[in-house]
């Protein structure tokens, strides 16, 4: 051992200088400004645990990776799990062939309930069933508030998108706008498709839709640009995720417009932008409480039989409006990631 | 697309350097038609085609602004699909530069911020790891013999995963944190992510990054001894390998050049939009693909040019603004989008066809 590590160590050395040298380098180039060094430390509430039993608790969404609304409903359920002494298996798949075995395999691990999204309703009917015959309470949370009890679901977290979008239609009015452009970011998603659909009821201007491609943030920005080009007349841009929503503000000084711009849900950086005037408001429906409320919903029903809604209303987590007025209490939260 | 492949391997090599130079087979053939015989002209046609076709149908593309808003769309795909076009004529694949280029903003975000230091650390480290990215992708091919459309298949994946995962730990959310406000970001921004003033009209400086790198490329492949490697590994390997060609050295070279154009774009992602989303990214290398294929390179390698690949990519910006500009029902958009780019490519093939045959 001795005789090897001397060699070694001799040609660790120089390796080590180096190192030693470029960490010494680095450091002058440290920035003086923003930063993790200049981030608050955000503490987490950490209440108590709960003393009942172990039990586990399958959450099945639609997310596609890497969204970060998806992110903050996960962080909503992890909440609620470490609180209550749950096992937490978070699974997700955008394809509802995909969910569906998700929630099978779900059923097949013996879980002591499921949560799950219906996007698609009619793709989940069967493996809903299937958890029922095997005696395992499932809710509802974000999409299907129209097809939860029909599929049997005990109880629904959401927002209803058609009356968040009429809501978002009315402010609209309120505001004085004479013509909108609802972005959708994802071609045939039911959801988007409802917000936009609602958006058109109320507001009394005209409502154009726009198809953009949210995987690619260049060919977003330049496709709005195109549109608001296209037709100057646009006085509000309607987008349905944060992301998008402070690209459009950029494509607003690109396409030299006058346009406003107004969102769906929220993040971090579109309460700054909010606080700073860029967009004017947000609709939130507050991802956080529906996965913190489906995982605690279980718990009740296992420990204390109770029925969130008394098992025949949803749940309703939005639609929240945030804007200027309001915005400063959202903030400190939407800078953990979990509003 | 693999229609082009009908083409005569006769105009594979780059031709003579001047009209001096050129040897008797070549210079017996009138000017139009060797001009017609290059890879980059049927795409070139095909772009003037749908350029014309919207300048009548789309009143705002008239505008001097909205070109230079296709010519941006057009040059953050541009950027990317020159770099893949050089690799195809080399004769491989990479469709891992899709995830590649958000893998790099990322990377570069995340170490700036996390580490809090000045912005240019953040994308030194990131063009590091793009050409790693692009190095093991090459030694993998190379040493393997895979094809590279699994080897970069599994990159892609395994990239993917590996953003989402390692966003996800280091910074506890989906997306990085907003780097706008930190040293050298001001900078940064400058070379990557602004515009200029030209008549009038704002222009993105990627344009101008897209086309040196096009002019770079040409000549690199028409000009110096690595373009000639690049169309002999494309070509056949083993002969190349037989005449003294560097071909591990060549494709691994080629596959870190996308790394590359991947951070490139990353960059211009990051600081044109201050915070990066962990999931974006994936679909876009087959634009890059489509973009260096109607621009007149085979999938089989060995033919192509760098200038074809720019009215490729460009041929796609104009078609997906176009639509916007011209104010169709956007349900149609993707059928709209692949009707267009099919005609394309028709036009381009029927050049070629006509034009080797002589």
């Amino acid at each position: 051992m001795d005789r090897s590590s001397h060699p070694r160590s001799r040609r660790i050395a120089p390796v080590v200088a180096v190192a030693a040298a470029a960490a010494l380098t680095l450091a002058g180039c440290s920035s003086s400004s923003g930063g993790k060094k200049s981030e608050e430390g955000g503490a987490n509430a950490s209440a108590g645990k709960a003393t009942t039993p172990r039990m586990t608790v399958a959450l099945v969404t639609h997310q596609s990776p890497g969204d970060t609304f998806w992110d903050i409903v996960r962080k909503g359920a992890e909440a609620a799990a470490a609180k209550d002494n749950i096992k937490l298996i978070y699974s997700h798949d955008p394809n509802a062939g995909n969910q569906s075995n998700l929630v099978q395999n779900a059923i097949d691990q013996k879980v002591d309930g499921i949560a799950i999204t219906l996007a698609k309703p009619d793709a989940l009917k069967t493996v809903v069933g299937k958890a029922k015959s095997a005696n395992i309470p499932v809710v509802g949370l974000n999409s299907g508030l129209s097809d939860w009890k029909k599929l049997g679901l005990m109880e629904f977290f959401g927002q209803d998108e058609s009356v968040s979008g009429e809501a978002f239609g009315k402010k609209l009015n309120d505001l004085g706008a004479k013509h909108t452009v609802c972005v959708i970011q994802e071609q045939g998603n039911v959801g988007l498709t409802q917000r936009c659909d609602g958006v058109k009821k109320t507001f009394s201007g005209k409502t154009d839709v726009l198809y953009v491609n949210g995987t690619d943030m260049p060919s977003v920005k330049s496709t709005i640009t195109a549109k608001l080009k296209q037709d100057s007349s646009i006085d509000y841009v309607t987008a349905l995720g944060a992301p998008y929503a402070l690209t459009a503000v950029q494509s607003i000084s690109d396409a030299g417009s006058k346009a406003k711009v107004a969102t769906f849900d929220l993040n971090k950086d579109l309460t700054t932008a909010i606080s700073k005037g860029t967009i004017q408001f947000a609709v939130d429906q507050q991802p956080y409480l529906q996965g913190y409320l489906a995982i605690d919903s279980l718990w009740l029903y296992k420990n204390n039989g109770n029925y969130m809604g008394g098992g025949e209303q949803p749940v309703l987590t939005g639609p929240a409006f945030v804007d200027k007025s309001n915005v400063e209490a959202v903030s400190k939260f939407a800078a953990n990631g979990t509003r | 697309m693999s229609m082009t492949q009908h083409a005569e391997p006769a105009v594979t090599s780059p031709p003579a350097p001047g009209p001096k130079e050129t040897d008797g087979r070549t210079a017996e053939r009138p000017l139009v038609v060797r001009l017609l015989a290059r890879p980059e002209v049927g795409v070139f046609l095909g772009a003037v085609a749908v350029y014309v076709f919207f300048l009548i149908s789309a009143p705002p593309v008239r505008d001097a602004s909205s070109m230079a808003n296709i010519l941006y769309q057009s040059s953050t795909l541009g950027i990317v699909t020159i770099p893949v076009a050089l690799l195809m004529i080399g004769g491989e694949f990479d469709l891992s530069a899709g995830v590649g280029v958000i893998t790099s903003a990322l990377t570069a975000a995340m170490i700036s911020y996390q580490l809090t230091m000045n912005v240019w650390v953040g994308v030194i480290a990131a063009l590091v790891v793009s050409l790693a990215i692009g190095f093991f992708n090459g030694w993998m091919v190379v040493k393997t013999g895979l094809p590279s459309f699994l080897v970069t298949l599994g990159t892609f994946l395994i990239l993917q995963g590996v953003n989402l995962a390692v966003t996800k730990l280091v910074t506890g959310n989906v997306a990085t944190d907003d780097i706008s406000n930190m040293d050298g970001f001001d900078q940064a921004k400058k070379v990557f992510a602004s515009s200029f003033d030209i008549g009038g009209v704002q222009v993105k400086i990627t344009v101008f990054w897209w086309l040196l790198f096009a002019a770079i490329a040409t000549w690199v492949l028409l000009r110096t001894k690595y373009g000639n490697w690049t169309f002999a590994v494309g070509g056949n390997k083993d002969s190349a390998r037989a005449v003294g060609v560097p071909v591990a050295f060549t494709k691994i070279s080629l596959f870190m050049l996308v790394g590359f154009g991947a951070w490139f774009v990353g960059m211009h992602q990051l600081f044109s939009f201050n915070t990066v989303q962990s999931g974006e990214g994936v679909g876009i290398e087959l634009i890059y693909i489509s973009g260096a294929v109607i621009g007149g390179c085979l999938l089989t390698g060995g033919y192509g040019s760098a200038i074809g690949p720019v009215f490729g990519a460009f041929m796609f910006g104009m078609v997906q603004q176009g639509i916007v500009y011209a104010g169709w029902n956007p349900d149609w958009f993707k059928a709209f989008l692949g009707v267009m780019l099919l005609g394309a490519v028709l036009i381009n093939l029927w050049v070629q066809r006509t034009m080797t045959r002589r």
